[in-house]
């Protein structure tokens, strides 16, 4: 098949799958395996692009022209390949979870649930292969809208709450601040195809960029970027391979993934090293990073505590993209796929602990290690990949944009990074230790089978890419 | 050929079948006749768009008189434009109406209904297609008492108020109109568009003129529903029959709309008077407090027609808000948002018509958990409520998008934020809706209630696929409307 034909492919079939899944609401084996298979072959797809881009090709497709001079069209470049294979490969193995989890958690409208998974999927290859600004604009306000029904899924007071939150934070800051931008940027550079280089030297004066820049910044609003977090929280209503994969992998991850694309395939590195002082950035992140920390800290839901550390995590990408270093960009590459399977690991270990015992709040789970030691092993995994203790794959990535801030000598981000570090490990191993030092209390075992193989797959994940990072690191190179 | 006559056929069509309707009076048959009057101005108004985007604009002599003494009728880009919404809007409406009139109208009153229906037809094809002040005038007239015969139709008998109301409001836009065609021809001596424009700068210094500017734009700007001379507006929409509802949100405004855009850059072609008498900055003014205040007035209602018809206050600001720019992208703004917002508003108004049907009202309450007993109807108005916020993939979001643009070009970027800023409420209206149908559940005492019959479900689909499709190609519709704009601001009528 050719790439075209390929990135067509990968772009169709999980609409199809969604399609498919719907009408085999009825049975929910079949429609479970519909799932499964529509995410292996995704993968597949996804996957088989890997050998051109790594020789240099950038295949792309167009799909019509949406208005006068501006095309829907798609680019598979290396971040964008890098994402599209992290959250593909990734749902193979959360639809596994899914299965365990909704059904033994007895949720209702699992259909719906599977549809709007797919359609969130499709959406979320999408923007990873959107070819100019405004086809992934289109999809990401199309991710929002198709993951509204799953974190609003229980129906409940709480979670019509929730939903208002994550719909109208996400919705007001795409709407109010990244469509002015988009537009604005069309005006000014007349294109909006991601250049390599950017589309804005010579264009504007250094004031309208950094306007710009705030806009597409806070305008992103699924990067998390404080104040405009709190989304991330709110969503946590959802079930959790929802949390798992869509507020741990899809949803945010398109944040800072947009966030990467704009500085180097809109404004361009050089550019705004020369003319904007980006450095506002780094100060906003790396505030994001240690206050996020803080909160997560006295968070006693098990599910709250890992959203802020998630907003933490997210700003590490943010403020390694805006030091504008080479290696601080490979670095934030690096960690989009590192703390996504290390945080789909611990949110995996959270569904597990809640299906098996039914318990939320950190308090509660003391010598639960012993009782479920797969799923704490993970979660202790998990943790130290969030530290960014060797050898998990949160070191390589944190290592290369402590390496890039060095060089830059950026000594606040530097500084930034070390204290976070602390504060990880502040939140994060008191559980580690209280499940297993800590005296047990109540009757269970381990979670469902299908469970606990997708927690173990992610998590060895987390530690073959500590070994092998060069299957992502290959991609990152190609970047600068 | 007969192809040379259709420019008069549009409109005497339905004129000639209202009274046949009046005699008919079986109600199926009249449906019947209505419904073929309506595809069969569609299909004229097609052909007509064709000719005038093939040759240029079209010109038609009624009884071979040659203007000024003759009336003329002038099609050109925008008003070929406007006739294809108006007769789409009409034949998809009535596809729809059968069910929903005999449900909400009394049997011996139905043939009234569909007569009016017809004369309301010929009124707004005959406004758009003239090209005479005055006999726009006649037609605006025709349209107008009909529509508040229509109105009055309505079962609540809260709808007799709405449409004095509305006859009271109306009749004095109207008589604003009149006398500033009055005082344009006292100075010109002409009531033929194309005569005006160029009459127009030798005189447009003196006070008359400029008075009769000011009489006809307040008297179209009550017609079309401009902040603050809206008041008509609610009560009308939310007590007429749904059907009704439907059509008028989707056209009666849009015509008089296009009556402003007709008067400002083709009469008044000639004489820039936007900047020189301020103009701009009245109606700009006007129409950001139309966004703003409709769409914070809609946020409140119980009533969901009621909601959405504030929520058309708001977007006629935003067309307004298109045309005051006087710029091209700002009018081809003002001109996509013209249908853009036509599809939607009628997908909407046809959903909640189909609400109706099966609730016997429209309130937030009947709406609880619908989304799993109305599932296609309650889908297509989610449609059309992302079209509203401006969601991409959705015709609103092609119309902000190019509102955006031409208040950047403008270099008015406060009105841009401004722009997005209502947006955002929109968000806030039509995600009350969305929480009552799909996040409440149904209350314990409800009466089963089925999914609408297929007869107004197609329609209502047929609108609301309409609203995705002109969204994710709107490269069509976009070079009708940027070629309209750009005829309008360099050559007017001919």
């Amino acid at each position: 098949m050719s790439p075209e034909a390929t990135i067509q492919a990968a772009l169709i079939t999980p609409l199809i799958g969604a399609v498919l899944i719907s009408l085999c609401g009825r049975w929910p084996n079949l429609r479970e395996t519909v799932t499964l298979v529509t995410a292996v072959i995704l993968f597949a797809l996804v996957i088989s692009l890997y050998p051109h881009v790594l020789e240099g090709v950038r295949p792309s497709l167009v799909v019509g022209e949406m208005l006068p001079g501006l095309r829907v069209a798609f680019t598979v470049e290396p971040l964008g390949l890098l994402f599209a294979c992290v959250a593909s490969f990734l749902w193979i193995v959360n639809s596994l979870y899914s299965i365990g989890y909704m059904r033994a958690n007895k949720e209702k409208n699992q259909t719906r649930f599977y549809v709007c998974f797919a359609v969130a999927l499709a959406s979320t290859v999408a923007i990873a292969f959107a070819g100019n600004m405004m086809t992934l604009f289109i999809f990401y306000e199309a991710l929002t809208i198709s993951t509204y029904p799953l974190v609003t899924h229980a129906g409940t007071e709480k979670a019509k709450r929730g939903g208002r939150v994550y719909l109208g934070i996400l919705l007001s800051t795409s709407i109010g601040l990244l469509f002015l931008a988009i537009v604005w940027t069309w005006m000014i550079a007349g294109t909006l195809d991601f250049t390599p280089g950017g589309i804005l030297e010579d264009k504007a004066s250094s004031t309208i960029i950094g306007v710009l820049l705030a806009l597409y910044m806070f305008g992103i609003g699924k990067a998390a970027l404080m104040p405009f977090h709190r989304w991330l929280p709110a969503a946590m209503v959802a079930p959790t391979p929802v949390s798992a994969l869509l507020h741990a992998v899809a949803v945010v991850k398109a944040g800072v993934f947009s966030v990467v694309k704009v500085v180097i395939y809109i404004f361009g590195i050089d550019l705004l090293s020369v003319m904007a002082n980006a450095d506002w950035l780094i100060y906003i992140s790396g505030f994001t990073i240690l206050s996020a920390s803080i909160i997560a800290l006295r968070q006693d839901n098990l599910k709250r505590r890992l959203a802020y550390s998630t907003i933490s995590q997210l700003s590490y990408i943010v403020m390694a993209t805006a030091i504008l270093a080479p290696l601080s960009i490979v670095g934030a590459t690096l960690h989009i796929a590192a703390h996504a399977f290390g945080k789909i690991t611990l949110f995996f270990a959270a569904g597990s602990i809640y299906t098996a015992s039914h318990k939320t709040e950190v308090s509660q789970l003391d010598g639960i290690g012993r009782r479920m030691p797969w799923t704490m092993g993970a979660f202790a995994i998990g943790a130290l990949s969030m530290i960014g203790v060797p050898p998990t794959a949160g070191f390589i990535s944190k290592w290369y944009i402590l390496h890039g801030a060095l060089d830059s000598e950026q000594m606040l981000a530097v500084a930034v990074i070390i204290l976070s570090t602390l504060l990880n490990a502040g939140y994060l191993l008191p559980i580690v230790y209280a499940a297993f030092f800590r005296k047990t209390q109540g009757e269970h075992g381990e979670a469902p089978l299908p469970v606990v193989i997708a927690l173990t797959l992610t998590a060895a994940g987390t530690v073959l890419l500590f070994f092998f990072p060069g299957i992502f690191l290959e991609l990152a190179r190609q970047l600068i | 050929m007969i192809s040379s006559q259709f420019p008069a056929l549009q409109v005497v069509l339905p004129l000639m079948m209202a009274p046949i309707a009046l005699i008919v009076r079986n109600p199926r048959a009249v449906w019947m006749l209505t419904l073929l009057v309506t595809w069969m101005t569609f299909a004229i108004s097609l052909s007509l768009l064709m000719q005038v985007l093939d040759g240029g604009t079209i010109i038609y002599r009624i009884g071979g008189w040659v203007a000024p003494w003759g009336i003329e009728y002038v099609l050109d880009k925008v008003g070929a434009f406007v006739l294809v919404i108006v007769s789409a809007i009409a034949s998809i409406v009535m596809s729809y109406a059968r069910r929903s009139i005999e449900d909400e109208i009394p049997e011996d009153r139905i043939y009234l209904f569909y007569t009016m229906f017809l004369l309301c037809l010929t009124g707004l094809l005959g406004i758009t297609i003239t090209g005479d002040v005055f006999n726009l005038f006649v037609f605006l007239e025709i349209s107008s008492l009909s529509s508040y015969v229509m109105i009055s139709l309505g079962r609540d008998r809260r709808a007799l108020s709405a449409a004095y109301r509305y006859l009271i409001m109306g009749t004095i836009g109207a008589t604003f109109y009149i006398i500033g065609v009055g005082m344009m021809y006292m100075m010109t001596g002409t009531l033929n568009m194309a005569d005006l424009a160029t009459l127009m700068p030798a005189v447009a210094d003196t006070t008359v003129i400029e008075a009769a500017l000011a009489f006809l734009t307040v008297g179209i700007c009550l017609k079309l529903a401009l902040f603050p001379l809206h008041l008509w507006l609610p009560n009308a929409y939310a007590y007429a029959p749904s059907v009704v509802t439907a059509f008028l949100a989707a056209t009666a405004t849009k015509v008089a709309v296009y009556v402003l855009i007709r008067i400002i850059f083709t009469v008044f072609g000639g004489v820039h008077v936007f900047q020189a008498l301020g103009v701009q900055n009245i109606l700009m003014s006007f129409a950001i407090m139309a966004i703003f205040i409709a769409s914070l007035m809609a946020i409140y209602q119980d009533n969901v027609k009621r909601l959405f018809a504030y929520s058309s206050i708001a977007q006629i600001g935003y067309i307004v808000l298109g045309l005051s720019f006087a710029s091209e992208t700002g009018l081809a703004a003002g001109i996509i948002h013209l249908f853009n917002h036509a599809i939607m508003k009628c997908a909407i108004f046809l959903g909640l018509g189909c609400i109706s049907l099966r609730m016997g009202r429209v309130t937030i309450k009947d709406m609880y958990g619908l989304g799993t007993r109305m599932p296609w109807t309650m889908a297509a108005i989610v449609i059309g409520g992302l079209s509203l916020i401006g969601i991409p993939m959705t015709v609103g979001f092609v119309s902000k998008w190019y509102l955006v643009r031409a208040a950047l070009e403008a270099g008015m970027w406060p009105i841009a934020v401004l722009i997005v800023l209502g947006s955002l409420l929109a968000i806030i209206y039509v995600w009350r809706i969305v929480e009552a149908a799909y996040l409440k559940p149904a209350p314990e005492n409800a009466k089963p209630v089925s999914e609408a019959p297929l007869s107004m479900l197609l329609p209502l689909w047929v609108m609301a696929l309409a609203s995705i499709y002109f969204g994710v190609d709107a490269t069509n519709t976009l070079s009708i409307a940027l070629d309209a704009a750009d005829s309008l601001l360099n050559g007017g009528l001919q």
